[in-house]
């Protein structure tokens, strides 16, 4: 019996240990990271393969020596003596110091500079703004128009009945008549973006895998973050914070195009107005 | 060491009310928490498969369904409401009244008395109450599934403002949540009485000769999460109090102002979003090692007796234990890196997280060595055990990836998160609970469990438990999020075979319980009657007394303890193992004083 | 034998003139009711319908492929008549929830249709979806009023039976899909709502004068007085102003 529960740890770790490995699951399932298209996306990538590589070997490591020492120890023979790990506990607490302790301390370090990177710098002076609004179950979008600046947001004039997502006043407030809402999220390639973030109701988020950018919406602290994106295509923005029954489904496009077929859709969505 | 017998001195109970319902002895109060975490359990798993159905099959009716909630799932089908509503009633079902109740107030109200040598806990009243108003909180919780709009829809967590800006967010956010809440407070309530007694317990109530490192690991792993419950319950309980307000009083704790459902502005103004999550990661974070950390006392318990020797070291046990206490304050920030905090915070989160690594490797590192050189034994109790130690080991390291802010750009709410949280604290703590279980059984009901159902159960579970909840890893990696009821995003819909073969595996290791819970039945009234008072070998004082203990513990004589707790395989005495209450001397020179 | 010939004759004959008097009754009762007919136009140049962008649901948007959504807070159509204005009597009190019929609301393209669901108090409506995505339906009554509802409808659940207790004008929204707009009117006792020609007919009213109020969205109304003769039709004829 002890020896079959080793063996089974032992596959057990192997198995486990395959997916990641390949980034395949049967019948060819993709189950590996998404494809990066950011600029910030290649330190985490790094880190994440770092931290997988030591996770990954103190796991096999501890089961295989869980599933040996269960194989070994478990029929003694009669007048067997206890015997202790060499080092005994001393040894091993020193163990788990140095060779844990510094290797976390290093994925710490090494990850404080992946996370600095996006988190700790600045957007780019010339950053283009654009607004995300989180809702019950949507997001819209907004881009200041050729004004270049975003009027104010009045909650008491949201419309979804007559499309006010964001509720402006375009009678009243200058900014706001040129600004451009839609509804799928449009970015040129290459341009670093400036992404306000607003929510209009509760608690949101926006993740787009492949852009390697996951932030919660707080309602009543507008935040923001900044990417660059640097392969054209259409990705899914979704939502990761629990928001009620459509939170399933709450999901926008980003599409990542040219320079000039942004320009050309940013002027199809202003006729649109 | 006091000789506080005098304060806990209540006669033996005649009546049935007295002995059984409303009963001041901390044995009978330990069975009914096991026998709520029992009922609790089942009502839980069948929630999972149902959830676990939908996942793999959005269109599978589910016969019978309808009857339990006709708006919920018409046709059988459920709807994406009940489908948020079952899981937050699983995880807090889970979270709550099994994963705390079991491992940590079931079996350290019937074993820590005996283990420290006490009658009783100081506080018995306070100790039925304790009972009392936390099956109270269960049954408030309960009772949500049958209000007009069903139980709450937002998730184990709460999230304000979701939680408490109130019906308009969604099914089951109006009374559900308040009902939530209610329980929740109920249930702090009663967690606070346990704590009390733990504690004084431990501290106070020892018999002679027993100092505090003398107590088994067990004991200390029950009087170390007494202290984590303290100050975790003490935070949720004003926590769920300020959410019932926001919903029953028209307060604004939670709800920040000029938020807009439908067209119309909310009410609400000037409350703060994080301030729940702050205030329920408090509490959130110690309550994963609340839960923990009983299974790891079970486990070393069990483990020892099983492996005829201590362990390396009972005081870097000890210690270790007490930093995963004091670190589980400390670390909490790392459930809100991407929720808005100053990303400063974040990384002042992320090292203390990476730290809490260090006592959980030395840890398993004192598990494996101990193991080490023993002379294992292998039966059912001792398979959950080094079950335990693996899945501690598989849910630990992906700890490693969610310590790490940059890392959770990736994984927060993935899958991955419920993979790793399944395997380390619900999978290890269940298996912590089978070990206790069948390890103690014989001294609870002086009747022996069924051994090949029990290691039927084990293998059934085992493999199981991995087939779950390893895929939930690639899925998350692959950018799964969790808390959806279908999988709809071009990029998700590939994902679909992997949730299908968990479905499967859940759906067998679910059923394997059900052999688990036949042991439990059967062996209660049939199985064969246990051969004496200390069937395992074991040391401690719970094999020192008569089985089923009789309603003082101890007959009329107190126990006096000579030995540390683990005297095993000791050279030159009578057998192998010398009993702490036993005068046997022990010739050794590393003999706790 | 005559006598009973006689005596049949005369069962036969009170028989029928009971039957008579009672068909007759009701034939007078239905014949005393009448009816407002009239039509509702828009005064002025039709607003310009803001275009829907459904890009968030690609299902949504193939359904539109070839006819573009637009939001249908004015809908003009034939001879400037005006769809979704709701007619009904103010102050009505005559029987209480008169319409026996079950209206259906149905989710279809990713819209409300109809735009306007009318209904009296306790009326039984049907909310169906004929949608290949979910949907929720969520209207949002003054609690004071009515009590609301949020419910999620999967393509091919079954439809959802619900009335409303008190008169009330309350938005409808599916939150899943922000641009789904509607509502239900709900008033007490007859009513009638314009078809796309801006015509409508109120049927089953007592003769007698009457307030008839006609509700367009987000909240106008006007009113016209009529007087109902039995078994006649009255006619009352609204203009609202384009562009307010």
């Amino acid at each position: 019996m002890a020896k079959l529960v080793a063996v089974t740890i032992v596959v057990i770790a192997i198995l486990s240990a395959i997916p990641i490995i390949t980034h395949k699951w049967p019948g060819d399932i993709s189950v590996g990271l998404p494809q990066d298209i950011s600029t910030h996306g290649e330190l985490i990538d790094e880190q994440y393969a770092d931290t997988m590589l030591e996770a990954g070997i103190s796991f096999l490591i501890s089961q295989f020596l869980l599933a040996y020492f269960i194989w070994r120890f478990s029929q003694p023979k009669p007048g067997d003596k206890i015997r202790s790990f060499p080092g005994g506990a001393t040894g091993l607490v020193v163990a788990a110091f140095l060779l844990v302790g510094t290797e976390v301390l290093a994925l710490g370090v090494f990850g404080a500079k992946a996370w600095g990177s996006i988190y700790f710098t600045p957007p780019a002076a010339n950053a283009m703004p654009v607004q995300v609004q989180a809702g019950q179950f949507a997001f819209y979008f907004r881009y200041p128009g050729p004004d270049g600046r975003f009027g104010p947001l009045h909650p008491n004039l949201i419309s979804e009945a007559n499309a006010n997502f964001f509720g402006l006043d375009t009678t009243n407030d200058q900014d706001s008549k040129d600004d451009i809402v839609t509804a799928e999220m449009a970015i040129p390639v290459n341009r670093e973006i400036h992404l306000l973030m607003h929510s209009k109701d509760l608690g949101h988020a926006f993740f787009v895998p492949e852009l390697r950018i996951h932030q919660d919406f707080v309602p009543g602290l507008d935040l923001s973050v900044h990417f660059t994106a640097t392969k054209i295509g259409k990705y899914e923005i979704v939502c990761t914070q629990l928001c009620g029954l459509g939170h399933f489904n709450m999901k926008a496009y980003l599409e990542v195009m040219s320079q000039q077929d942004f320009d050309n859709w940013l002027k199809q969505q202003a006729a649109l107005q | 060491m006091h000789d506080m017998s005098h304060a806990v001195h209540h006669g033996e109970p005649t009546s049935f009310i007295r002995k059984h319902v409303f009963s001041l002895d901390h044995k009978v109060i330990g069975k009914q928490y096991y026998g709520m975490a029992l009922i609790a359990v089942f009502i839980a798993m069948v929630l999972s498969w149902i959830m676990r159905l939908h996942l793999g099959w959005s269109n599978l009716a589910i016969p019978g369904l309808h009857l339990l909630s006709k708006n919920g799932a018409p046709g059988d089908v459920p709807t994406p409401e009940y489908y948020l509503q079952l899981m937050t009633m699983h995880g807090t079902i889970m979270v709550f009244f099994v994963l705390t109740t079991a491992p940590f107030t079931a079996f350290g109200n019937y074993f820590l008395p005996i283990q420290t040598g006490a009658e009783d806990m100081p506080f018995p009243h306070f100790n039925m109450m304790s009972f009392w108003v936390t099956f109270s909180g269960f049954i408030v919780l309960i009772s949500s599934f049958f209000v007009s709009d069903g139980p709450t829809l937002g998730g184990w967590t709460q999230y304000a403002p979701l939680s408490a800006a109130g019906a308009v967010t969604g099914p089951g956010q109006g009374w559900g949540v308040v009902l939530w809440a209610i329980s929740i407070g109920l249930f702090c309530v009663g967690q606070l009485f346990g704590s009390l007694n733990f504690i004084t317990t431990t501290l106070d109530m020892r018999c002679k000769g027993m100092s505090l490192m003398r107590l088994p690991l067990s004991a200390w792993a029950w009087f170390l999460t007494s202290v984590m419950g303290l100050g975790a319950f003490a935070v949720l309980m004003p926590a769920v109090i300020l959410l019932i307000l926001d919903h029953l009083a028209g307060t604004s704790f939670f709800v920040a102002s000029n938020l807009v459902i439908n067209d119309q502005v909310l009410p609400h103004s000037g409350g703060s979003t994080l301030l729940w999550q702050h205030l329920f990661w408090f509490f959130g974070h110690p309550e994963v090692y609340i839960a923990l950390v009983p299974g790891m006392g079970i486990t070393s318990h069990v483990l020892i007796t099983n492996m005829r020797r201590p362990m390396l070291s009972h005081r870097v046990l000890i210690y270790s234990m007490g930093a995963l206490v004091v670190l589980s304050y400390m670390v909490y920030g790392h459930h809100m890196f991407v929720a808005g905090m100053n990303p400063i915070s974040s990384l002042a989160f992320s090292f203390p997280t990476l730290i809490i690594t260090i006592p959980s490797t030395i840890i398993v590192l004192i598990w494996l060595g101990s193991l080490y050189g023993s002379k294992l034994r292998i039966n059912s109790a001792s398979l959950f055990a080094l079950g335990f130690i693996s899945m501690f080991i598989s849910g630990g390291v992906s700890g490693f990836f969610l310590a790490q802010p940059s890392i959770d750009i990736m994984l927060h709410a993935t899958y991955f998160v419920v993979g790793h949280f399944h395997l380390v604290m619900a999978v290890a703590a269940m298996f912590g609970i089978f070990a206790g279980t069948y390890f103690w059984f014989p001294k609870m009901f002086g009747r022996m469990m069924n051994e090949p159902l029990g290691k039927i159960h084990f293998w059934c579970s085992f493999v199981g438990a991995y087939c779950i909840f390893m895929p939930f890893h690639y899925l998350g990696i692959a950018g799964n999020i969790r808390r959806y009821q279908a999988m709809v995003d071009d990029y998700l819909v590939p994902l679909i075979p992997v949730h299908k073969f968990i479905t499967i595996a859940a759906l067998f290791t679910g059923a394997a319980q059900l052999i688990f819970l036949y042991n439990l039945i059967y062996s209660r009234f049939k199985g064969p009657k246990a051969p004496n008072d200390n069937p395992w070998e074991g040391t401690s004082l719970e094999w020192s007394t008569a089985t089923p203990p009789p309603h003082n513990n101890w007959g009329d004589k107190m126990p006096v303890v000579y030995h540390d707790p683990y005297q095993y395989s000791v050279e030159g005495a009578k057998q192998d193992f010398i009993m702490q209450a036993s005068p046997e001397p022990v010739h050794s020179a590393d003999e706790e004083k | 034998m005559k006598r009973d010939y006689n005596s049949a004759a005369v069962l036969s004959a009170v028989v029928l003139i009971c039957c008579g008097a009672l068909i007759l009754g009701q034939r007078v009762n239905a014949a005393g009711e009448g009816k407002i007919t009239g039509n509702v136009k828009l005064d002025g140049p039709a607003p310009h319908m803001k275009g829907i962008d459904m890009s968030k649901d690609p299902w949504c948007v193939k359904q539109h492929a070839n006819s573009p959504a637009h939001l249908e807070t004015t809908v003009v159509g034939q001879n400037d008549g005006l769809e979704n204005v709701v007619l009904y009597i103010d102050g009505w009190n005559g029987p209480a929830d008169v319409e026996k019929s079950v209206p259906v609301y149905d989710q279809k393209n990713c819209m409300y249709t109809p735009h306007v669901l009318a209904l009296d108090t306790n009326q039984t409506f049907k909310v169906i979806t004929s949608d290949q995505t979910a949907h929720n339906i969520h209207p949002l009554p003054n609690p004071m009023i009515n009590v609301g509802w949020n419910q999620s409808q999967p393509p091919s659940a079954p439809p959802i039976e619900k009335s409303w207790k008190n008169p009330e004008v309350i938005p409808v929204q599916c939150n899943i899909h922000p641009w789904m707009h509607g509502w239900f009117v709900v008033v007490k006792g007859p009513y009638a709502t314009t078809d796309d020609s801006g015509n409508y007919t109120i049927e089953n009213v007592p003769p007698g004068s009457y307030t008839v109020k006609a509700w367009h969205e987000p909240d106008e109304t006007q009113t016209a007085k009529v007087t109902v003769t039995a078994g006649g039709s009255a006619t009352a004829n609204f203009t609202f102003k384009a562009g307010k």
